[in-house]
């Protein structure tokens, strides 16, 4: 530790820090623009200057950057001195000339860095007269809006987008004072990322498109703690809603998972909260097949008569929460409780937490991952499959740059300076996949294969790491030669990270990146292992267990049951239409709980209004294990109800006294007793009875506008607002903010500082955890001592058959998954669906880039678009799953291509 | 009793002193431009409306009494829609102290009783005037760096035709 003198006063700051890292870390406020904690410091803007003395006897000083000094021992500075304060408002003057009348118009406006920055600097006055620069906007897609006037050049954007999420096709043009940060000409901005322009942008230049049509400024936005639900990595997210419609998503720094940036699927999937076919009434299925809305009793009384013959089962979702599968397996009874997810899907999930809890490496968080110095990915396409993940990935591989920048004396901050230093330098990262990753341009190595050969690969790997692995009979020589490079590369790495999940489809590849890392482990690396889950939830309906969905068919089709439970899942997607035709034709009665009408709710009697996760509370198991809670925002005034509190109103009303809880604990404590393995989820937050001197929390910020006005059309007379029974929360701008348990805060805000930049006042330390540590708690650590034997099954090597391909998964990260596709932002994203393959199968096929082609897969026919991938293994076609009108077919499956017809080519 | 005596003088002078009261309502008191009574909203030069939906109004109102939602056309930011219920304003002006674009006013205007309570909820329609009101010079879009139909980037007051990005000229 380093003692530094401020403005009279010591503080004892880490002395591989820089100034204003420190400062910030102290609660002090200095004004900045370009420096941002996960960018580092390039000094471009000259907003944090203070004033640096020599010694106690140095009166006169010298005006330096606090982001480009070191917060070296003994430093003497003052951010008070009159020439410094001086400095700083003449630098915000000097962005003020160009920067247009806009605030009032500015999506940015009341959450505005450079707003705030303006008020701290204290100028409140344009002395300049004459003109301002002006530039022409840009279409850069359905997620971010462009307003060039406003910038101030401080390179946040570019930096973000270039260098941290290695996109493309942003960039900056023309010279000068008339920069231009945008692309080379209007367009889509490809980056999977480009939401977090919106965050990282001090001003009004990017701003949220999906935001835009329904504008509220922050204060007007009530917000909640919550998880992201279109994948399995668990990012935390704050939703925000007015008029009791979700309007936005914004990041939640979680320093252990998503830390400062989300995915664009994260970001702006949330519309299908909002979408057209949200259910809310309870539907009954009529004798001509309508379905009627019904009042809440009325369905719940048809409900309870099917239950009472006991010979109802439950399907479980991957995307309801550990509560409401917990609370149906607890309605139908655990052995009548089916995991709603394919049959093979289940056995690849029970493989991910056999070996997160037996085998010897543990699960790596976000950051964990980040701190890796050596990654090996086995079939894991990450950019689509778990987005946050690739980031993570992408800055992982710059270790050595850091490493190299410390030999040369360069700070960890200097950014330009460590990215010139490092320019060619990456860490290991190899990548073996069956088709091109959008990671191929910062891997060392990159392997294309079918699956199995993949698998084959990592097995090698784990061998030429640790002989006691099993060999991989009929390797050939430079196969081998290979395997042992990489081995070698991640023996040679301090902390080693493997790196593997459902894009590869494969329970092979799982098990082979198991055993890599436990052979790295058993050598006395300290490896961690990352697996991704298809859903937010799929870890933790592993860990509840369940019955295959195979079973519920066989159950029904014997007569052994009667009555189906749904719970918000669409079977459709998780079997091939005919089976699942047949289970539900089976089913005497289908009750269906979900929030949006999909196929399976089209064949209910009954259809029950479920919440999404913005009108519930729950908990989700992320892949690494950590289970969070998110909650409530907007307390629904129609039907909808959360679902474990409708499964828990049928208990009741079919006379049943299991299942009947009158508040989530109650329901969290019974799941706890019924199962230990996931009681540890009651300290994933505060229970609803938590309060902070005697108040609840407020989900609304202190001036949330219009109370006495926004019902005042309907009635004049101030409805009290519906309380959340489950939550700590008021629902509006009564009860306490200030520091609380971390796992709980609603938004972000201190005092002059608006922007999303108040984090800093938040934080431990600027990038560190949130004070009171990081939310979350770990429910699957390997046990101590584990050491599971390796994996001996190796499958054979692929070879290519005649007139058949081998069709695996292409995981797309806009359309792949179920909701956000629903969302009209990311619809817009979506391509039609499409089949890969190799050029040279394409040119034996006779079919060129966009010919339609005819798949025949799972007893079907299915016509597609062929789209030459020319890193596709020969014999090898690439299926871009879970869009719409697509088979869900267990892959990888070998299956027959053909031109199609002419008749059917459109 | 002197004190007494002397109170019953000067309440009888008063009797020859012009008189205050007026007969109101057929005859109206004379109200400064500047007194706040209604609020009203007003008009840029052009006839289009002034206010552009900053929420600056809403946020400033102590009795929370004034909630509107952005809608935008062509660029330019609208009030979907526009409430106040002035049975719960209090007249304090902060609303019009806020607005950035001199859209709401406070008017000489009191009369505004009712029977019913939701009658005091006013609307857009209700409130929007066809006149500039107190301020009429003011158009907020003429100094504002948005394009909007008729004035493109770099057409507004004080400002410089846009930027040739590809321009090599220094």
């Amino acid at each position: 530790m380093a003692t530094i003198h401020v403005d009279g006063r010591d503080y004892e700051v880490q002395p591989t820090d820089n100034l204003l890292h420190a400062c910030l870390s102290h609660g002090l406020d200095i004004p900045y623009f370009c420096w941002h904690p996960a960018l580092g410091s390039v000094g471009a803007c000259r907003q944090c200057a203070v004033k640096e003395f020599r010694g106690e006897d140095d009166r006169a000083g010298r005006i330096v950057m606090s982001c480009m000094t070191p917060a070296a021992d003994g430093t003497r500075l003052s951010i008070a001195e009159a020439e410094a304060v001086a400095f700083r408002k003449s630098i915000i003057e000097w962005l003020m000339t160009n920067h247009p009348h806009d605030c009032p118009v500015c999506e940015e406006g009341g959450e505005c860095h450079l707003q705030d920055m303006t008020l701290m600097t204290g100028h409140s006055y344009r002395r300049y007269r004459f003109t301002k620069r002006t530039y022409r906007n840009q279409y850069l897609g359905p997620f971010v809006g462009h307003e060039m006037n406003r910038c101030i050049a401080c390179y946040r954007c570019v930096r973000f987008y270039r260098d941290y999420a290695g996109g493309r096709d942003l960039d900056v043009y023309a010279a000068h004072n008339h920069v231009y940060f945008g692309r080379h000409e209007d367009g889509v901005l490809e980056s999977e990322f480009s939401g977090n322009l919106v965050e990282v942008c001090p001003t009004g230049v990017f701003t949220d498109r999906t935001l835009a049509n329904v504008y509220t400024r922050k204060w007007d936005l009530k917000g909640a703690p919550s998880v992201c639900v279109h994948c399995g990595l668990g990012c935390n997210t704050i939703p925000n809603a007015r008029y009791g419609e979700v309007r936005r998503i914004l990041n939640r720094y979680n320093g252990e998972v998503n830390r400062y940036f989300l995915c664009d699927r994260g970001r702006f999937g949330y519309g299908f909260v909002n979408g057209p076919k949200r259910i809310r009434r309870p539907l009954l299925a009529q004798d001509d097949g309508a379905a009627e809305p019904v009042a809440p009793t009325v369905a719940l009384g048809r409900w309870a008569s099917l239950l009472r013959d006991g010979r109802a089962i439950g399907i479980g979702s991957p995307r309801a929460s550990l509560e409401a599968n917990f609370a149906l397996r607890a309605l139908v009874g655990p052995e009548r409780f089916h995991a709603g997810v394919a049959d093979a899907e289940g056995r690849l999930l029970e493989t991910v937490v056999a070996i997160l809890r037996d085998g010897p490496a543990p699960a790596a968080s976000l950051r964990q991952a980040e701190d890796s110095d050596a990654v090996l990915v086995l079939g894991e396409d990450a950019p689509n499959t778990a987005p946050r993940l690739a980031l993570t990935l992408r800055q992982a591989v710059r270790r050595a740059a850091f490493a190299l920048a410390e030999q040369q004396k360069i700070p960890h901050w200097q950014d330009a300076a460590v990215r010139d230093a490092g320019r060619d330098v990456r860490s290991p990262l190899v990548i073996a996949t069956p088709d091109a990753t959008r990671l191929d341009d910062i891997a060392m190595a990159t392997l294309r294969g079918a699956p199995d050969d993949i698998a084959r690969l990592g097995f090698a790997i784990a061998h030429a790491i640790d002989p006691a692995a099993p060999a991989v009979e009929g390797l050939t020589e430079s196969a081998r030669e290979q395997a042992e490079r990489f081995a070698a590369l991640l023996q040679a790495a301090a902390r080693p990270l493997v790196v593997s999940g459902y894009g590869s489809g494969g329970e092979a590849v799982i098990r082979a990146a198991a055993n890599v890392a436990q052979a790295l482990r058993r050598t006395g690396r300290d490896a961690r292992i990352v697996l991704t889950v298809p859903e937010c939830n799929s870890l933790g309906l592993a860990l509840m267990g369940g019955a295959p969905l195979s079973a519920a068919h066989a159950a029904l089709r014997d007569g052994r049951a009667r009555t189906l439970i749904v719970l918000e899942n669409d079977l459709y997607r998780r079997a091939d239409r005919a089976s699942v035709d047949a289970m539900l034709g089976a089913a005497e009665h289908v009750v269906v709980l979900d929030h949006t009408l999909n196929e399976t709710a089209y064949h209910a009697d009954i259809v029950i209004p479920a919440g999404t996760f913005v009108e519930a509370d729950g908990t989700f198991i992320s892949n690494e294990g950590r289970a969070q809670r998110f909650f409530q925002l907007i307390v629904a005034e129609d039907g909808v109800k959360e679902s474990w509190r409708w499964l828990n109103e049928a208990a009741r009303a079919a006379g049943k006294s299991n299942a009947r809880w009158d508040t989530l604990d109650d329901l969290i404590t019974a799941l706890g007793e019924q199962l230990p393995a996931l009681a540890a989820i009651r300290d994933a937050a505060p229970a609803a009875d938590f309060r902070i001197a005697g108040n609840r929390i407020r989900s609304a910020p202190h001036r949330y506008s219009g109370r006495t006005a926004i019902h005042a059309d309907l009635t004049v007379h101030e409805p009290k607002p519906p309380q959340n029974p489950d939550a700590p929360y008021t629902n509006s701008m009564e009860g306490y903010y200030g520091r609380m348990p971390p796992a709980l805060y609603p938004f972000f805000w201190a005092p002059s500082w608006n922007s999303v930049q108040a984090l800093n006042k938040f934080q431990d330390e600027v990038g560190g955890a949130l004070h009171g540590g990081d939310p979350g708690v770990r429910v699957i650590e390997p046990r101590p001592g584990a050491d599971s034997d390796y994996a001996q099954e190796i499958p054979r090597p692929f070879a290519r058959r005649d007139g058949e391909w081998l069709v695996v998964p292409q995981y797309r990260v806009f359309g792949s998954e179920e909701l956000s596709a629903l969302a009209a932002a990311v619809a817009e994203r979506v391509t039609g669906p499409s089949l890969g393959l190799n050029p040279e199968d394409a040119a034996m096929l006779a079919v060129v880039d966009g010919d339609a082609v005819a798949l025949e897969l799972g007893g079907a026919s299915h016509v597609l678009s062929a789209q030459i991938r020319p890193a596709l293994p020969r014999g090898v076609a690439a299926l871009s799953i879970g869009l719409p009108g697509l088979p869900a077919v267990a892959l990888p499956a070998w299956a027959r291509i053909l031109p199609a017809p002419p008749e059917l080519r459109t | 009793m002197l004190s007494a005596l002397r109170t019953l003088w000067l309440t009888f002078l008063h009797l020859f002193h012009r008189r205050e009261t007026i007969r109101y309502p057929e005859q109206k008191p004379y109200l400064a431009p500047r007194y706040r009574g209604r609020i009203i909203l007003s008009r840029d030069p052009d006839g289009e409306e002034r206010c552009v939906s900053c929420y600056l109004c809403a946020v400033a109102c102590p009795v929370d009494c004034i909630s509107l939602q952005k809608t935008a056309e062509d660029g330019r930011w609208y009030p979907e829609f526009f409430r106040i219920n002035f049975s719960r304003c209090i007249f304090c002006g902060y609303c019009e102290e806020a607005c950035p674009t001199y859209a709401i006013q406070l008017t000489p205007d009191f009369e505004m009783s009712e029977y019913e309570r939701r009658n005091l909820v006013y609307e857009k329609e209700d409130l929007l005037i066809s006149g500039t009101g107190k301020y009429p010079g003011y158009s907020f879009y003429r100094v504002s760096g948005l394009a909007i139909p008729g004035k493109d980037k770099g057409e507004a007051e004080g400002e410089e035709p846009p930027v040739d990005v590809k321009g090599l000229l220094p």
